[in-house]
């Protein structure tokens, strides 16, 4: 330092003596504070809860003793575990795939200068603003045997009945098609806000050009929809791995074991057995699970934007 | 083909994709609207034509002459209707008292853990409820707040709050600095620019976020299902108790169902010009 040349940062005022006092300084933390406050009421309890997958908890014997890693050995041992793990993924996987995939369609289909579209377009919110509970049981009630109405439509087209989520063959595509049903407003309704804030300056020159419908999807609109989709990828994923509304209305995690998800096995063994140690591990590992890949998947997020934004 | 034949059938096409779509998409609804104007006797008949009734309302609001008898399960449905009112909306209210500052301070202030602090916000959003709430149904049994009003109103912040932090914190974001240093120099203090320049200027924003915070905490089930019991049953966790009784009186169910959705769709609505930054957390500014 002492050697250097001069240089237009040697004549800046020191730091120290334009820092401004103390209070101003604490002003966000303080305009923050009752949010900071709520915030440590519920990180509290995560500790706490963290705290207990080490003992053998349970409200009926309540044993507050350190029993290490017991808890989550248990839940890798059980016979159970793996068909869970599968289950939680094969539900996430499949109802994202197919809400991205049909929100798409739905997203492209709407951005047209067409008058039933705009009709239509108004009406997509309803099915995400019923309690997911309460659809369910819609849903549960329309595949019932003797007052539902799926059945009869089948068929009416010439299919036969399904025992939709009473067996277990058909069980995961029940719950699937409820979440799809509701949620692919949503994905639609992200994606053709992409859609709509795409500039027009590109297109047009590859309709100039005779590009065809492909070539200009996947060379313009898909590289420019990548944010957004990720966001339908980000909260639709992460809602669905962590799914307990519509599994528990529909079946309660049923018939069986069919649908016991991470979450249903929690709610199951810690809450309905009251066994709390025991429960926790799944609800634990889940939240990490959820928590590393939505890190990943924001970050990702994040350098789309900017190469959409044709930054690099 | 003619291209402009070729571009009537694409668009003819199209449009009955989307009539095939939205039919998917408001049939659960329109038919749950029919099931509820259902009489008893009508429910088990599979044809459309019946004769409107208004008894299944009429039940809920005012009592099953059925439900003395224990013939239908007795479910409170005005209780659980202001109860779900009073939880929701006292959940916007602590949400917005604390959140509007703290999304403003994250969006104004350059801050150590700044970043840090907003996702660990955001972060709870995509948590497993469970996770936080086995814990709180120890706790709040040692403490006194199972199936209470204040405990429900307090977990529920781990719906409302990342909301309208972040949903607040974009429209903060989008107000130039320029108008709140314009008004510092022409010497107000802080707290008078915030209310009087920024309030006004984020309202609609505001207004949106709010009423889509209260939705999702209207819709929320898994909290008071563990952390509450009769005293703060909700709808959605009543609504369970129609048709796990002995005999399902799913007519009853739809119209409690109408009661408690319907709206909310109105609402929707309302702010619909809103709702894509308000359900993207102010990531896609619709």
């Amino acid at each position: 330092m002492a050697t250097k040349q001069v240089s237009a940062t040697d004549f800046a005022v020191p730091e120290e003596v334009v820092k401004p006092p103390w209070l101003v300084r604490m002003r966000p933390f303080l305009i923050a504070l009752p949010a900071l406050l709520i915030l440590i009421g519920i990180l509290y309890p995560f500790v706490v809860g963290v705290a207990y997958s080490f003992t053998a908890y349970a409200f009926t014997r309540p044993n507050t003793a350190f029993v290490g890693l017991r808890q989550y050995q248990r839940m890798v041992e059980d016979s159970d575990f793996l068909y869970s793990t599968f289950i939680t993924l094969a539900y996430a996987i499949s109802a994202t795939g197919v809400q991205l995939l049909l929100g798409l369609i739905v997203a492209t289909l709407l951005n047209r200068d067409s008058r039933i579209a705009k009709i239509l377009q108004t009406t997509l919110i309803f099915p995400m603003m019923v309690a997911p509970v309460i659809s369910t049981l819609i849903w549960k009630m329309m595949m019932q045997p003797s007052v539902g109405i799926l059945n009869p439509m089948l068929n009416a087209i010439g299919l036969p009945s399904l025992q939709w989520a009473a067996v277990p063959e058909t069980a995961l595509f029940s719950v699937v098609l409820v979440d799809v049903w509701m949620y692919t407003p949503f994905a639609a309704l992200i994606l053709l806000a992409g859609l709509r804030s795409f500039p027009q300056g590109p297109f047009e020159a590859a309709r100039v050009d005779g590009a065809s419908f492909w070539f200009t999807f996947r060379n313009l609109t898909l590289p420019m929809l990548t944010p957004f989709i990720l966001i339908v990828i980000i909260f639709r994923f992460m809602d669905s791995l962590k799914m307990f509304d519509i599994i528990f209305a529909m079946t309660e995690g049923g018939p069986g074991s069919t649908l016991m998800t991470y979450q249903l096995t929690a709610y199951r063994t810690s809450i309905q057995f009251q066994r709390l140690a025991q429960g926790l591990p799944y609800a634990i590992v889940l939240y990490f699970v959820i928590y590393f890949v939505s890190q990943y998947l924001v970050k990702w997020w994040g350098r789309a934007q900017r190469r959409a934004a044709g930054y690099s | 083909m003619h291209p402009r034949t070729r571009k009537a059938l694409t668009s003819i096409f199209s449009d009955g994709f989307l009539l095939i779509y939205f039919l998917f998409a408001l049939f659960p609804i329109v038919w749950m609207i029919l099931v509820s104007l259902k009489s008893t006797n009508e429910l088990f008949t599979t044809q459309f034509v019946f004769t409107p009734t208004l008894e299944n309302y009429q039940a809920i609001i005012f009592g099953d002459p059925r439900a003395a008898a224990g013939v239908v399960a007795r479910v409170d449905f005005p209780r659980n209707f202001l109860n779900s009112l009073i939880v929701s909306s006292g959940a916007v209210v602590v949400s917005l008292l604390v959140g509007v500052p703290a999304a403003y301070a994250l969006a104004r202030y350059n801050f150590k853990g700044k970043d840090t602090l907003a996702f660990t916000f955001l972060s709870f959003r995509f948590a497993p409820e469970l996770v936080v709430i086995i814990p709180l149904s120890l706790i709040y049994r040692q403490l006194g707040l199972y199936d209470t009003y204040f405990g429900i109103i307090w977990v529920y912040q781990l719906v409302t709050l990342p909301l309208l932090i972040w949903v607040l914190r974009s429209y903060f974001e989008d107000i130039s600095p320029d108008v709140e240093q314009a008004a510092m120099i022409d010497g107000y203090p802080w707290h008078q620019i915030f209310m009087k320049i920024l309030l006004p200027l984020v309202r609609p924003g505001l207004a949106a976020a709010a009423l889509l915070a209260f939705v999702f905490a209207w819709n929320n089930f898994i909290f008071p299902l563990v952390l509450g019991a009769s005293n703060v049953q909700t709808v959605t966790v009543s609504a369970l108790g129609y048709i796990s009784s002995a005999q399902a009186f799913f007519n009853r169910m739809a119209a409690a169902a109408v009661i408690a959705s319907v709206p909310q769709m109105m609402l929707a609505l309302s702010i619909q010009r809103y709702l894509i930054r308000g359900l993207s957390f102010g990531a896609v500014k619709g």
